[in-house]
C-alpha cells in the first residue's frame, strides 16, 4: 500500500513538471525572423521545482490531509433558528432591494468621473448576464454564442444612427427586438438539437455574426468599425457642449447650469441603471408567470416536462428570445457609451466572460448573478496588476465552481408561494 | 488545363489541412465515443504541443543538432509526451471530479479549462505569434513557368503520409491490442464493461493521452505548414477539429477522417474561388447544417434516446 501510494506520488510529481516546466521554464523569443530560446529566471523554476514537491508530498500523505481538513469544525456554524417566514423574509429583501436603487441613484454625484463610467460598464454586465441567466440557468440551455445577440444591438443602433439619424430612444427597442428577432430565428431550428451540440453551434454562429461585420465592410466599416454613435437624450436635451442636431436645445443651457463633462457619464449610467433594474423586474416576473416555471420544469426533467403537456419548442424558444432581447438592449446602451463599436468587442471571449458571471453568481439566482457581475467586472480594476491573470483565474474559478460548488456563490432560492388553507 | 491546375492546387491544399484536422479529430471522437463529452480544452492541448515542438526544435538548434530527421523526431516526441501528460492532467482534474453529473457541468468545467490553459501559455510564452521555422522546404511543380503552377511540396507529402501513419497505427491499436479492445467494450456500455473487470478510469485516462498525442502531431505539423503559431490558434483549430468530427458522425474514428478530408477541401475551396475571409463561415455553415440535418453525421451511428 505505502509503495504504491509512493509510486502514484512519484508519478504526480513528474506529471507536474513536464506539463509545466517545458512551457513556464523555456521561453522562446522571437528577434526578427529568428526565435531563440531562453531560460526563464530562477525563480520561476524554483517554483515550479516547489509545485512538483508540493503535489508530491500532498498525494503522499493525502489520506492524512484530508481526514485532518475533515475533523477541522467548520469556520460557520449551523444556526438552530427556524428560517425566517416566507412573506416576511420576502418582505425585507424588497425593501433592502429598493434601499439599494435609491443609493444607487444618487451615488454617482458624489464620485469620480471614472468610477461612474466604470459603474455603467458593470451595469451593462448585469443586464447581460441577467439575459443569459434566463438561457443557460433558467432554461438550462448553454448559449456560448451570446455576445452575436449583444452584438445586433449594438450594431443596430450604431448604424441606424450612421444611416438613419436614429436616436438611442428609438433605437433601443428596435435594436433589442432586432436581437430578439434573431434569437428567435437562430432559436427555431437549433433547439431540438441536444445541450451540448446546441453549445457548439451557438458558439459557431456567434462567430459567424462576428466574421461577417468583420467582412461586410461596405456596410459595417469592416475592423474600422463605426463610431460617432450618438449620445442619448433627455426629451431632446442633449449633452454635448455644442448642439449637434437641429431643433435640439443643450442640457446645461436649458437648466442654466455651466457645462460639464459629467453631466452625461452621469445620465448614461441613470439610464443603464433604470434599464437593469427594468431587466431584472421583467425576468423577476417572468420567473414566477407559468412560462418561467416551465423553464426550470424542463431544465430539470425534460422527458416528464413534456408528458405533462409542455411544448419543449415554446418552451425553449421563449427562453431564447427573451435572453436575446435584453442582450440587445444592454448592446445598445454599450454602443451609445463607447460612441464607437469594432467586432473587437463581440469576440467568443466576451461571451465566455457573461457565462462565468452566471456561473459564478449560481445558475439561475437573480443575485447572485448581479454580484458575479460586479465582482467580476471591479476586481481586475482594483488590482490593476493583477490584471492580466485576470482570464486565467476566470478559466480556474469555473473549473473550480463546477468540480465544488455547481450551484454557484448563491445558489437560487425557489420562489413559491404557499397554498391558501381552505376552509 | 490552368483551370485544372487550380482546382487540383486547391484539392491538394484541402487535403492538407483536411488529413491533420482529422489528427486533431481524433481526440474529440474518441472522448465522445466514450463518456459523452466534448473536451473543449482539445484545441488548447493541440496549441500547446506545437509550442512544445518549436521549443524543442529551438533547443536542438541551440545545441548545434542541425541533422533534420533527429529534430524532427526528437521534437515529435517531445511534443507528444508534454501534450499528452496534459492531456492526462486535464481529465484527472477538470472532468473525472465532475463525470456523471449534468451534462453541461463537464462542458463548462472544458470551457473553463480551455480559457486557463490558453491564458497559461499567453502568460509563459506572450501573446505574440512567434515563426515557426520551415524545416521541410522544396517541392514539385506542374504546369508551364509563365501561366499558373501547381505546386506540391515536400511538406504536404509529409503531412500526408505522418497522417496516414498514424491513422493506420491507431486502427490497428483499437481493432487488435487489448486496451483497444477495453476501449471499444467502454465506449459501447461503460457500466457492463466496469463489471467485466475493465478498469474504466484507466481506459478514459488513456483515451485522453491518445488523443492528445495526435493532437501535438497535428501541431507539430501545422505549425511548420503555417509558419506561425500563437496561443489562441488552437481554439480555431479546435473548432474546425470538431466540426470534422461532428461531420464524420461523432464517436466513429473513420468519419473523424472523413470529416477532416471534406472539411478541409470545402474550406480551401472557399478560400480558392471566394474569399480568404468566408473560409470560417463555411466551415462553421457546415457545422450548424450538419448538426440540424443530419446530427448523427455521415458515419455514425444513430442514437437511441432511452427513457
Amino acid at each position: 500500500m505505502a509503495a504504491n501510494t509512493l509510486k502514484h506520488a512519484l508519478f504526480c510529481a513528474v506529471v507536474t513538471l513536464v506539463i509545466a516546466y517545458p512551457i513556464l521554464g523555456l521561453n522562446l523569443e522571437a528577434e526578427g525572423i529568428n526565435v531563440t530560446l531562453a531560460g526563464a529566471d530562477t525563480s520561476t523554476v524554483i517554483s515550479v521545482i516547489a509545485a512538483a514537491i508540493v503535489v508530491f508530498l500532498f498525494q503522499l500523505f493525502r489520506e492524512n490531509i484530508l481526514s485532518a481538513l475533515k475533523s477541522i469544525p467548520s469556520p460557520l456554524p449551523k444556526t438552530q433558528k427556524e428560517p425566517m417566514a416566507e412573506n416576511k423574509r420576502a418582505r425585507i429583501e424588497s425593501w433592502v432591494l429598493t434601499g439599494i436603487v435609491i443609493l444607487a441613484l444618487f451615488w454617482p454625484f458624489f464620485v469620480s468621473r471614472g468610477s461612474v463610467d466604470l459603474a455603467t460598464l458593470v451595469l451593462i454586465y448585469i443586464m447581460l448576464a441577467l439575459g443569459l441567466n434566463v438561457v443557460v440557468g433558467l432554461a438550462g440551455l448553454l448559449d456560448l454564442g451570446y455576445v452575436a445577440f449583444y452584438a445586433v444591438g449594438a450594431y443596430t443602433f450604431a448604424l441606424l444612427s450612421q444611416y438613419a439619424g436614429v436616436s438611442f430612444w428609438v433605437a433601443l427597442p428596435i435594436g433589442a427586438c432586432l436581437a430578439a428577432l434573431f434569437g428567435f430565428t437562430l432559436g427555431f431550428p437549433v433547439l431540438r438539437l441536444r445541450g451540448d451540440y446546441l453549445a457548439i453551434v451557438t458558439l459557431g454562429f456567434g462567430e459567424i455574426i462576428r466574421i461577417l461585420l468583420n467582412n461586410w465592410t461596405a456596410l459595417t466599416g469592416g475592423p474600422n468599425g463605426v463610431g460617432g454613435i450618438p449620445d442619448p437624450t433627455l426629451f431632446g436635451m442633449e449633452f454635448g457642449r455644442r448642439v449637434k442636431e437641429e431643433g435640439n436645445v443643450s442640457f446645461h443651457e436649458t437648466f442654466g447650469i455651466a457645462y460639464s463633462g459629467e453631466h452625461k457619464v452621469i445620465f448614461l449610467y441613470l439610464i443603464a441603471l433604470v434599464l437593469a433594474v427594468f431587466t431584472a423586474l421583467v425576468i423577476r416576473r417572468f420567473m414566477r408567470m407559468p412560462v418561467g416555471r416551465s423553464w426550470e420544469a424542463l431544465r430539470e426533467d425534460e422527458i416528464a416536462a413534456r408528458s405533462l403537456g409542455l411544448s419543449r419548442t415554446a418552451v425553449k424558444l421563449s427562453a431564447f428570445t427573451i435572453g436575446a432581447f435584453f442582450a440587445g438592449f444592454a448592446g445598445t446602451v454599450f454602443a451609445s457609451k463607447q460612441g464607437f463599436i469594432s467586432p473587437e468587442s463581440f469576440v467568443f471571449l466576451e461571451s465566455a466572460i457573461i457565462l462565468a458571471i452566471v456561473v459564478l453568481g449560481g445558475m439561475g439566482s437573480q443575485i447572485g448573478v448581479v454580484l458575479a457581475a460586479i465582482a467580476v467586472t471591479i476586481l481586475p480594476e482594483l488590482a490593476r496588476e493583477f490584471s492580466e491573470y485576470r482570464m486565467l483565474i476566470f478559466g480556474a474559478a469555473m473549473v473550480l465552481m463546477m468540480i465544488w460548488r455547481p450551484q454557484g456563490l448563491m445558489p437560487v432560492r425557489r420562489i413559491h408561494i404557499p397554498l391558501r388553507k381552505q376552509e | 488545363m490552368q483551370d485544372l491546375l487550380y482546382f487540383f492546387q486547391q484539392l491538394i491544399n484541402g487535403l492538407t489541412i483536411g488529413s491533420a484536422y482529422a489528427l486533431i479529430a481524433i481526440g474529440y471522437t474518441m472522448v465522445y465515443g466514450i463518456i459523452g463529452m466534448i473536451n473543449f480544452a482539445h484545441g488548447e492541448i493541440y496549441m500547446i504541443g506545437a509550442y512544445t515542438a518549436l521549443i524543442a526544435i529551438t533547443g536542438l538548434a541551440t545545441l548545434g543538432i542541425a541533422w533534420l530527421p533527429v529534430i524532427l523526431i526528437v521534437a515529435l516526441i517531445c511534443a507528444m509526451i508534454v501534450s499528452s501528460t496534459m492531456g492526462w492532467a486535464v481529465e484527472r482534474v477538470a472532468y473525472r471530479p465532475v463525470r456523471g453529473r449534468h451534462r453541461l457541468i463537464p462542458l463548462i468545467s472544458a470551457i473553463g479549462m480551455s480559457i486557463f490553459l490558453q491564458n497559461y501559455v499567453h502568460l509563459a510564452q506572450g501573446s505574440r505569434n512567434i515563426g515557426f521555422p520551415a524545416l521541410i522546404d522544396g517541392g514539385f511543380q506542374f504546369g508551364s513557368a509563365d501561366s499558373f503552377q501547381m505546386s506540391l511540396s515536400y511538406m504536404q507529402i509529409t503531412i500526408f503520409i505522418t497522417t496516414l501513419i498514424c491513422m493506420t497505427l491507431l486502427s490497428l491499436f483499437i481493432s487488435r491490442s487489448r486496451t483497444g479492445r477495453a476501449c471499444r467494450a467502454v465506449s459501447q456500455d461503460i457500466g457492463m464493461a466496469n463489471l467485466l473487470g475493465i478498469d474504466t478510469n484507466r481506459i478514459i485516462s488513456a483515451t485522453f493521452v491518445i488523443g492528445a498525442a495526435l493532437a501535438a502531431v497535428a501541431g507539430l505539423l501545422l505549425g511548420m505548414y503555417y509558419g506561425s503559431i500563437d496561443p489562441l490558434f488552437g481554439f480555431i483549430a479546435g473548432l474546425k477539429a470538431f466540426t470534422a468530427a461532428v461531420l464524420g458522425g461523432i464517436g466513429s474514428i473513420p468519419g473523424a477522417m472523413l470529416g477532416g478530408l471534406i472539411l478541409g477541401v470545402s474550406e480551401s475551396m472557399t478560400s480558392g474561388y471566394l474569399s480568404g475571409e468566408y473560409k470560417d463561415v463555411v466551415s462553421f455553415g457546415l457545422l450548424i447544417l450538419i448538426l440540424l440535418f443530419k446530427p448523427t453525421g455521415l458515419l455514425g451511428k444513430p442514437e437511441v434516446e432511452k427513457i
